[in-house]
């Protein structure tokens, strides 16, 4: 894939260096010329001294061409318009907006750009996510919303302990992708059985969480 | 009318007064409270400090009563999306951004927000003052813009 990263501070540096290690290919535009250097002098001839905002650098660096561009700015009224305008203007297949402020991921949505990472929400998430026993609680959502990754922490009260995968009547498309144990992380099989203060880790389609909820919990979420 | 004005620089210290000298009810909001000091001592508008790219400085200023909402941040981008928050979210029914890249204004304006370029104003008045020639429509100079930029 021909990525375009729009920032080059810490999140654009490291996403640049990890694209790169996925072996994509890379472009990063930085606006800050003593800045574009220095990370010149690490990530080489990949690194552009421009404004992703400005049409002109659109242009010359190559927007038509890319698969993805990942604004990832400090300012989100930047990584707007910087996906505004590649999407518009360049028809660019995928745009991807760091949103620093809560608040305007659903201002981002609302403007029509549907892929954005809350950097808050998702820290937000992990320490909400001490789990309580015997409780489900959502750790994510991907694919646009369509998949829902939750986590249930399993009591001697649950129903599902002791039985197995197969046994588990799980609705839908929903499946147990890991079981944490005793600080080991198992890729059950469908025989493997559910024990007591096992994590289980769970995708499911955000309508079938009350039933996931019911099978590992016991009761569904009030 | 009710209006919000997002930055008080020049522009929209200047536009708070007149408005509000002609009685409109003006709210005028600006992350550096001493940015309000540009107002007259007689202004009878009101002041919120705040960022006006957060919906919640947005209702605080009374966003969701007004008639109008005007962005003149120093930043074109900031101005174009607190811009689409009034006209998207709130519904504000008359929209007005101030906007230096004239590529840009003119993007937005196709993307039906109702920007002023005052780049493109202030050279077409210009030229019109060293040519010697009469004022043309704003209209006209915003299509200038196209000759401008990439």
């Amino acid at each position: 894939m021909f990525v375009i990263v729009v920032g080059g501070g810490k999140v654009g540096y490291h996403l640049t260096s990890a694209l790169l290690k996925g072996g994509h290919e890379v472009l990063l535009l930085e606006k800050d010329a003593a800045r574009a250097e220095r990370i010149q002098e690490e990530l080489g001839e990949i690194v552009r001294r421009g404004d992703g905002c400005e049409m002109r650098t659109m242009r010359e660096i190559g927007f038509k061409r890319a698969d993805v561009v990942a604004a990832v700015t400090g300012h989100d009224e930047d990584n707007l318009v910087i996906c505004q305008m590649a999407r518009r203007y360049f028809n660019v297949p995928r745009v991807v907006g760091r949103v620093n402020n809560p608040k305007n991921e659903e201002i981002f949505h609302l403007l029509g750009v549907e892929e954005t990472i809350n950097s808050t929400r998702i820290i937000q998430s992990l320490i909400e996510q001490e789990v309580e026993s015997g409780e489900v609680v959502p750790l994510a959502t991907v694919a646009k919303g369509d998949v829902e990754i939750v986590e249930a922490r399993i009591t001697d009260r649950s129903p599902a302990v002791g039985k197995a995968l197969r046994e588990l009547p799980l609705p839908g498309e929903s499946l147990i992708a890991a079981i944490l144990r005793e600080g080991h992380i198992l890729q059950p099989s469908m025989t493997t059985q559910i024990a007591p203060n096992d994590a289980v880790i769970a995708l499911c389609r955000p309508e079938e969480e009350p039933d996931v909820r019911r099978v590992l919990e016991g009761k569904p979420k009030t | 009318m009710r209006v919000v004005v997002l930055g008080c620089g020049r522009v929209g210290s200047a536009l708070a007064h007149l408005m509000s000298r002609e009685g409109h009810e003006v709210t005028v909001i600006d992350r550096e409270s001493s940015a309000f000091r540009r107002l007259p001592p007689d202004f009878k508008g009101e002041t919120i400090s705040g960022m006006g790219l957060d919906v919640d400085v947005l209702k605080e200023a009374g966003i969701e009563r007004a008639d109008a909402f005007v962005a003149v941040t120093e930043g074109d981008n900031r101005n174009i999306m607190a811009a689409q928050i009034a006209k998207t979210k709130f519904g504000v029914p008359k929209v007005i951004a101030r906007i230096y890249d004239p590529i840009r204004a003119r993007a937005y304006r196709e993307l039906g927000i109702q920007t002023l370029c005052s780049t493109a104003l202030g050279a077409g008045i210009i030229q019109d003052l060293l040519e010697g020639r009469p004022s043309r429509s704003i209209e006209e100079y915003e299509g200038l813009a196209k000759e401008f930029g990439a």
